[in-house]
Order: structure tokens, then C-alpha cells, then sequence
């Protein structure tokens, strides 16, 4: 409550802050693009961080086979197998977070746009066998294997079921959404090895305190985080503004069906979006088990709820609006905690975003992932 | 095509119901509604029936206690969700928060601060819900679609967290003895209503005068100047708007009438559980809220009804999945969004789903 606590402490507000609003800024991207293209809110998405987190963990500990961290020596000091590490670390949290996007826009959107194809449909088939066996045989070995026996005969019935042709209301989307975030999240709550205790992942990196600015320390996983989201930023601006794809992809934000017509395939480019923004929040869940040490199946839910508000703040669609809005929002937060105590922080968060829709009500920057200003 | 076909056949005989039963006769239709109304009054002895038991029975839990404690909220506060979300075409994502609001209102006034009847809540709750809903609704609704979703999502939030620092509030541990409904007892016929922990039946046959009551106002509600004036702002807000709709107007209506109705669930729901904390109003519920009126169908108040006892009943008719529930819950929203996204009863005629100007008809 005191004034001087805020001085004293308000250098390393500052640069926590900003390294948690970097990887809400990360996790942003993906809402952001997906609803540029799509004008949907895609509520999986918090999963598709999650499961970046687990992909993280599976490569530092089944993969490279560092041991948990428990005090005493690191594995690797420093070095070029501490750069090794971290690399495929990310490597392997963007593989899983970029197909986890990608099997999602593939089974639980694309058939809702009248665009179904074998995939989701194989796909959708193998879930509802692993539901229905569910049924009768609580061992999921021997459920993987009914469900795809069933998968075949299900699939070729789905893929007739499909609406052709006929886009879904936009709530169905969302229901949509929904229905996949539950069903990932829980999946991993009932079938990882720890169902729904913390993980600790184990730590690969000394925290240490690199160099101080103003009384704040400034660690070296701060410096990663902030390198790492500046450079993969950098990366999706230059892809979206520079190349063959990303201007498909803009051409679609702006009008779906004049860049069908003009030849762009809708398909791909909705695609390529999801891959994007998939590998985005792969990044984001390295460097959030880089800083943090941990993950849990229901990790991503409050994450996600404010990465999205970062992106709104900033205004949706708008990649640069996504970092600004990601850095706003965890400043806002942590200020916000000093001030009035941390268990205040969401309401802050909300509180912010609130106070920026009164005076602008399309976001900071605005709505703009199609327009010339992206 | 044909096996679409087919199976379209097969469910239009389920979901051309609604049409033929306004195709009787005026004495037909009074009788079967009397018989329907009847038969649901006596709902907590359907686990007794012989096949009908199998189906509704809810294992290790009691389906009474299912029936008031889940059924009954979630179908109140679809009934409000669904003017909000289904006729005004607003998104609201944080409605969790109004619901929160009158089960907090009774839980101050009968218990934590006074010692009011919990039959004199029930008004104050309204009004104070519905008050929540305007205050929210005022600054808000100005914003559209998305951006609505998301300040209303933060706005339920906020609620909780609020719930849950706050020492007047009860904090983290919640309130308890919360105070029942007034017991009722008719000295002539000798018949009386103890309202208690022990038997969850009295709950049932008020909550579902109250569910009775809130569709017969819906429906007049829907079939009014009001009601036409939600449809205009959901199908073309800007139309609407041209066309002279006060359409700020009407949408804060429905967000305070939805807001109202959300308030009656949580006085409910307080009054039968007598205990509530923050976690009974977690975000996802808000979320599930949604799932359970789209699953049912948007805008059709019967539909959002079904959805409402699909949500609320299914995890507890297969508790013998255990933790897998709600894995399974989440593989049958994709699945009927997938084959069915208009929901299990659509509303009639229209063009689907929620502002829709470039959309298609799914007729």
C-alpha cells in the first residue's frame, strides 16, 4: 500500500513484467491470427500452449535426458550444450504446440466451415471410438486399439455426414472450441503419468543475475525470453508482410471470398494460420517452463483467457497490437498487484482492458491484420 | 447424400415435434401440455419408473439432488443465457457473474449480515442482478461481438476474485446457513412442504413453478414489441438501428432481464445447498452456460432447455466414467457441432446462429 514499497521495487516490476507480458504477447499471436482469418475465438488455443509445455518437458527429460534439478551442480554450465539444449527444447515444443494446431483447425474447425475432409474425419472417427469403448473397457491401450478398428468404417460414415459446402454459425465455432479445449486438457489430466498434479520440469539453466539496472535484477532467462519472443515476432511480421503465404494470409483477414476467387487456397492459408500461430505458443510454452519450472494440465485456461485479453487490448487481429498489448497487460498486472496485492491481479487485468475499450473501442492499434498497416 | 438423407429423415421426425404440436386441436394440445407439466412435477420419482429409470439414473450421486442442485439452475439460467445470447444476439461469456450475484445477495442477507426471509431475497436479488446487469451493460454494450465476449468474461471474474478477497463476503471459506424457502403447510388437507437438507423434492416442484413461470413470461416477452426488436438487433444491428430500434435500448433489456433471470437461478441454488464459495462460480461455468444452450439450440427456448438438462444430467448419468467425464463431454460438443450445429432443437425458420449477415441459411 505504501508509496515507497512501489519505488523501491518498481525497476523489477518492471522487468518481470514485461518478460510475462512477452509470452502473453507470444500466446496472442495465435488468437489474434486465427481470428484475423477466421473471426473466431479460438478457445483451444490455451491447450495448444499446454501442450507446448508438455512437449518442452518430454524433450528436456525423455529426449535429452536431463534429470530433475534438485540443488547442486546444473547438467550443463554454459556452453554450447546449454545453447544445444535450449534449442531443442524450443524445436521440440514448437513441434508439438505447430501439429497440435494444425490436427485442432483440422478435426474441430474445417469440418464446420463445409470443408471436411478424410483427415477430420479419420480423425473424428478415432475419438468417438476412443468415447465409445470408453464405455466397456476402462484400459486405454486396449481402447486405442478398438477405436481404430472402429476408426475406418466410422470415417467413411463421417465424411458422408459432413455439411458440404455449408459454413456453421459462428457460435458453433466457439462451441467447437470449447469442446476440443475440455477434451485436450482433460485427456492429459486422465492419461499423463501425473494426471492432474504439477509437473516440475527439470531446469536446464542457472538463473543467474547477469547484470542489475536501476536495483533490478536482470536474470538470464529474462534476457532468453526477450530475445527469443523479440526474434520470433520479428520472424512472423516478416513472414506475414514479406512473403507468397503471408500475403494470403492477409488477403483473407480482408475478404474471403474476393481472395477465393482471386485464386488464393482458402484452405492452406487457414491452415498455414493455425501452424503459425501453433509454433507461437510453442515458443511461448518454452520460455514459460524456462522462467516458471512447471506445467499442469489446466495451465493454459487462465493464461489463455489473458493472452486473449492482451490481444484484444491491443486490438485484435493486429500482430503489433498483440506485443503491445501482451507488454500493457503484464506491466498492468504487476503494477497493479504492488499497489493493491496480488490476489487483485485478474481483476486488475480486466480493469485495464475495461478502461482502453471505453476510450478506444477497436483495441490500442486497432483492428488491422488485412489493412496496409500491419 | 443418401445416408444424409436418411438420417435427416430420421431426426426430422424428432425435430418436427414442436410444429406438429401446434397442429392440434386447441383441447388436444391443453391436455397433453397439462399431462407434460404433470409428468415433470413428479420428475424426482422418474428414477423409480421401470425403462425410464435406467435411463435418467445418475450413479452415486441422488437424482433428486441432481435434478434441484444441477438441472434445475442450469435450466434457469439458460432460460436467461438464451435472451441474451440466443434472441438479442449479445455474447456473454462471464454470465457465471449474475448468477454469482443472487446467490450472494441471499447468502449476505440471510445469513453473513441480516436475517431476512429467504422469500424476501428472491425480489432483492432480482433487482440487485438486474442492477449488476445494467451497470455492466451500459458501458459495455456499446462494444460489439467479440469484444463484448471478452470485457463480459472478465466482468464474472471479477465478481469471483472480488467474492473471494473480500472478508465481508466471506472469502475463500464461503458463507453457510444460508436461509430455505418458507415452509408451506395446508392445515385442511393436511398435505405440507418442508424445504430442508433431507429431501431435495420440495426444491423441485418450486424451482419448476418458477422455471413454468419464467417460460410463460418468456413468451410473452418474445412475442412483443420487445421480443421483435431482439431479433432485429441479432439478425442486422445496423439495420435495426436505421430502422429506428433503439437498439441500445433493447439490448440492455435483455441484458438486464437475462441478467434477472441468472439471479433467480443463484437464489436457487443458495437456498437449497444453504452453502456457497467462490469456486461454486468458477469462469468455466460461464463457459459450460454457453456450451449447454448452443448444444440445445440458440434462441429456441425449449432447445436451450434440452441443452440445459443434457449439460447438467449427462456427466452425472455416466459417473461411471469417472474422471473421463468431461473428456467424453468435450469429444460431444465437437461431434454435434460437427454433424449438427444448429443444436437438438433449432430455432424455427431463420437463418442460424448469431449476427449473421454474410451467413448461410441451414434450414
Amino acid at each position: 500500500m505504501t508509496n515507497w514499497l512501489i519505488y523501491r521495487t518498481f525497476w523489477e516490476l518492471t522487468v518481470s513484467g514485461i518478460v510475462l507480458g512477452l509470452i502473453y504477447s507470444l500466446v496472442a499471436l495465435g488468437y489474434t491470427m486465427v481470428y484475423g482469418v477466421l473471426r473466431l475465438i479460438n478457445f483451444a488455443h490455451s491447450e495448444i500452449f499446454m501442450v507446448g509445455t508438455f512437449g518442452a518437458l518430454i524433450t528436456v527429460s525423455q529426449v535429452l535426458g536431463v534429470p530433475q534439478f534438485i540443488g547442486g551442480e546444473y547438467p550443463h554450465k554454459s556452453g554450447l550444450a546449454l545453447v544445444g539444449t535450449l534449442v531443442m527444447t524450443l524445436v521440440g515444443a514448437v513441434i508439438v504446440s505447430g501439429t497440435g494446431a494444425v490436427v485442432l483447425e483440422r478435426t474441430a474447425y474445417r469440418p464446420l466451415r463445409g470443408a471436411g475432409d478424410r483427415f477430420g474425419a479419420v480423425a473424428l472417427a478415432f475419438v468417438t471410438g476412443i468415447v465409445v469403448s470408453l464405455l466397456f473397457e476402462s484400459n486405454i491401450v486396449v481402447d486405442l486399439v478398438i477405436a481404430a478398428v472402429f476408426a475406418a468404417p466410422l470415417s467413411v460414415l463421417y465424411l458422408r455426414l459432413f455439411r458440404r459446402g455449408r459454413q456453421a454459425p459462428r457460435l458453433a465455432f466457439l462451441i467447437s472450441a470449447i469442446g476440443a479445449s475440455t477434451a485436450i486438457a482433460e485427456a492429459v489430466a486422465v492419461w499423463g503419468p501425473d494426471e492432474r498434479r504439477v509437473y516440475n520440469i527439470p531446469r536446464v539453466l542457472e538463473k543467474r543475475v547477469l547484470f542489475e539496472f536501476l536495483g533490478a535484477d536482470i536474470r538470464i532467462d529474462y534476457v532468453i525470453v526477450a530475445a527469443g519472443a523479440l526474434l520470433m515476432m520479428t520472424s512472423l511480421l516478416l513472414f506475414v508482410n514479406k512473403t507468397r503465404l503471408g500475403r494470403g494470409i492477409r488477403a483473407v483477414a480482408q475478404d474471403v471470398e474476393t481472395s477465393r476467387i482471386l485464386g488464393v487456397n482458402v484452405d492452406v492459408v487457414i491452415l498455414v494460420t493455425f501452424l503459425l500461430g501453433g509454433a507461437m505458443a510453442g515458443g511461448a510454452a518454452m520460455m514459460f517452463t524456462l522462467v516458471y519450472d512447471q506445467s499442469r494440465f489446466n495451465i493454459g485456461f487462465l493464461l489463455g483467457v489473458k493472452s486473449f485479453t492482451a490481444a484484444v487490448l491491443g486490438g485484435i487481429g493486429n500482430i503489433r497490437g498483440a506485443l503491445l498489448g501482451g507488454v500493457v497487460l503484464g506491466l498492468a498486472e504487476n503494477y497493479g498487484s504492488a499497489v493493491f496485492g496480488g490476489e487483485w491481479k485478474d481483476v486488475i487485468a480486466f480493469a485495464v482492458l475495461l478502461a482502453v475499450l471505453m476510450f478506444r473501442p477497436t483495441g490500442i492499434l486497432g483492428e488491422a491484420l488485412g489493412k496496409a498497416r500491419v | 447424400m443418401s445416408i444424409t438423407g436418411t438420417f435427416r429423415a430420421r431426426t426430422s421426425a424428432v425435430t418436427s415435434l414442436p410444429g406438429r404440436f401446434a397442429a392440434m386441436p386447441r383441447y388436444a394440445r391443453l391436455s397433453a401440455g397439462a399431462l407434460l407439466v404433470i409428468a415433470f412435477y413428479l420428475t424426482p420419482f422418474w428414477p423409480d419408473v421401470p425403462v425410464l429409470g435406467w435411463i435418467v439414473d445418475t450413479p452415486g450421486t441422488k437424482f433428486e439432488s441432481v435434478l434441484t442442485d444441477q438441472i434445475m439452475v442450469f435450466t434457469l439460467v439458460a432460460l436467461g443465457l438464451n435472451v441474451v445470447v440466443g434472441l438479442a444476439g449479445l455474447l456473454d461469456l462471464g454470465y457465471v457473474g449474475f448468477y454469482a450475484v443472487g446467490a450472494y445477495v441471499t447468502a449476505i442477507l440471510t445469513s453473513e449480515h441480516g436475517n431476512l426471509p429467504w422469500l424476501l431475497c428472491l425480489p432483492i436479488a432480482v433487482v440487485v442482478s438486474m442492477l449488476a446487469g445494467v451497470i455492466l451493460g451500459t458501458p459495455t454494450l456499446r462494444l460489439r461481438g467479440d469484444y463484448l465476449a471478452i470485457v463480459t468474461l472478465g466482468f464474472g471474474e471479477i465478481i469471483r476474485i472480488t467474492a473471494n478477497n473480500s472478508e465481508w463476503l466471506g472469502g475463500p471459506r464461503g458463507i453457510n446457513n444460508i436461509g430455505t424457502p418458507p415452509d408451506i403447510h395446508i392445515p385442511v388437507l393436511d398435505w405440507s412442504l418442508t424445504f430442508n437438507v433431507l429431501d431435495a423434492k420440495p426444491y423441485w416442484y418450486l424451482g419448476f413453478t418458477i422455471i413454468l413461470l419464467v417460460i410463460f413470461m418468456l413468451r410473452r416477452l418474445e412475442a412483443s414489441r420487445v421480443g421483435r426488436a431482439w431479433t432485429a438487433v441479432r439478425e442486422d444491428e445496423d439495420a435495426a438501428e436505421l430502422m429506428g430500434v433503439d437498439t441500445f435500448r433493447f439490448k440492455l433489456w435483455a441484458f438486464a432481464i437475462g441478467a434477472a433471470i441468472g439471479g433467480i437461478a443463484g437464489v436457487m441454488y443458495a437456498g437449497k445447498v444453504q452453502f456457497i464459495n467462490p469456486d461454486n462460480f468458477q469462469l468455466q461455468l460461464s463457459i459450460l452456460f454457453i456450451a449447454a444452450i448452443v448444444l440445445g439450440g440458440t434462441g429456441n427456448m425449449y432447445g436451450a432447455i434440452v441443452g440445459a438438462v443434457v449439460v447438467a444430467w449427462l456427466p452425472e448419468r455416466f459417473r461411471g466414467f469417472s474422471s473421463r467425464r468431461y473428456f467424453v463431454f468435450g469429444v460431444v460438443l465437437i461431434l454435434m457441432m460437427v454433424f449438427r450445429p444448429q443444436g437438438i432443437i433449432p430455432r424455427r425458420g431463420a437463418a442460424t446462429g448469431i449476427p449473421g449477415k454474410k451467413e448461410e441459411a441451414t434450414a
